[in-house]
């Protein structure tokens, strides 16, 4: 039953993916490993898809994901299975205990989390980096685009709009 | 009845202007629930964007769930939820299907090979940012850096998974809780 695996999976991703929207991707490459259900390549264009259009990118990504693996239903159940933990967690919270003191609890128990998902992203932009990446022309590409990001602030959108000018031109 | 439609229009419209993740939604979310509605102040909101930092779940959906909790308990909360999902699941189902559609037409091609790039700087960009203020806001920068080397070696070598990661950066976490700080 494909519904249930990938409410299962992504529910488990709500729940561990922490810090945010980019934490949820070196969980989507476990997704890759273990049930194939997309590849490498396609959740580079889910990456891209997602910061470039409204909506949280956590939020975006479950959807593009599930509606890639099983259709309109697998979106919607990817997407439910993520926020739930969410949900749940938040509603508890306010509910039962006494908020901040489970906050400063919280905030303790899971800050050593923060230095380890800095280090799930950067194996996840090496993993697209490789994808990416093939020969010097490319590289220079990226070089390029690093640079401008150091000079030029901008939103995500641009720089997904101006790399893809690039491609077009060059023809990558 | 109103306070509903008001919760779900507003989280509606948070959805639907609010782009990539993290800081990037605070103006939008601070506009429309601090500042026009009044739901909660700007220091519940930075207080839940700090914890957000490092709490379970997108920061976005448990911003909308707390405040959807405050004004109408649990149905507020579901309802400001799905509000806020509800652009998301509209608008990347329809710009997968076109994308699936246009693929392999060579122009997109090389359109998406030089997107692949730009994806690539961009996580980078995220990994700088998230380091960097993560270091800076430790109490304990020696620990940080460790796990951070110990997490980025065991992905290299032994192609861990992520959720054992963080299980294992958990195992730190529940050590602090009961030990207290856990190097002082």
């Amino acid at each position: 039953m494909i519904y249930l695996t990938l409410f299962y999976s992504f529910f488990l991703i709500g729940l561990f993916a922490i810090g945010g929207g980019a934490a949820t991707i070196p969980f989507l490459f476990d997704l890759i490993r273990k049930y194939h259900w997309f590849t490498a390549s396609d959740l580079t264009n889910m990456i891209a898809v997602s910061e470039a259009t409204p909506g949280p990118l956590g939020v975006n990504m479950a959807t593009f994901a599930g509606f890639e693996t099983a259709g309109i239903l697998g979106g919607i159940t990817a997407t439910f299975g993520l926020v739930l933990p969410s949900v749940i967690i938040v509603v508890t919270i306010c509910k039962f205990i006494n908020k901040f003191a489970c906050d400063e609890a919280l905030h303790r128990l899971l800050k050593p989390v923060q230095p380890a998902v800095v280090a799930l992203i950067l194996n996840a932009a090496f993993k697209i980096a490789t994808i990416g990446i093939k020969d010097l022309l490319t590289f220079g590409v990226f070089c390029f685009i690093l640079l401008f990001m150091r000079y030029y602030k901008a939103g995500s959108i641009f720089y997904i709009v101006l790399s893809g000018v690039i491609g077009f031109a060059l023809k990558l | 009845m109103k306070v509903f439609t008001d919760l779900f229009f507003s989280f509606l419209k948070v959805g639907l202007f609010t782009f990539g993740g993290g800081y990037a939604m605070l103006p939008i979310l601070k506009d429309e629930v601090v500042i026009k509605r009044k739901w909660i102040t700007e220091d519940e909101l930075l207080n839940y964007f700090s914890i957000g930092q490092c709490t379970p779940g997108i920061i976005a959906i448990n911003v909308a769930t707390f405040c959807g909790y405050k004004l109408k308990k649990t149905i507020g909360a579901v309802i400001a939820t799905l509000a806020i999902i509800l652009p998301s699941l509209v608008i990347i189902m329809l710009a997968a299907s076109v994308l699936k559609e246009v693929m392999h037409h060579p122009v997109a091609l090389h359109i998406l090979g030089g997107v692949r790039i730009g994806v690539t700087a961009l996580l980078l960009k995220v990994v700088a940012e998230m380091g960097y203020r993560i270091y800076k806001d430790s109490q304990c920068k020696i620990l940080t850096s460790i796990i951070f080397i110990l997490a980025a070696f065991s992905l290299l070598f032994w192609h861990v998974s992520a959720l054992i990661i963080v299980l294992y950066a958990l195992a730190f976490g529940i050590a602090d809780l009961f030990k207290g700080r856990l190097v002082k």
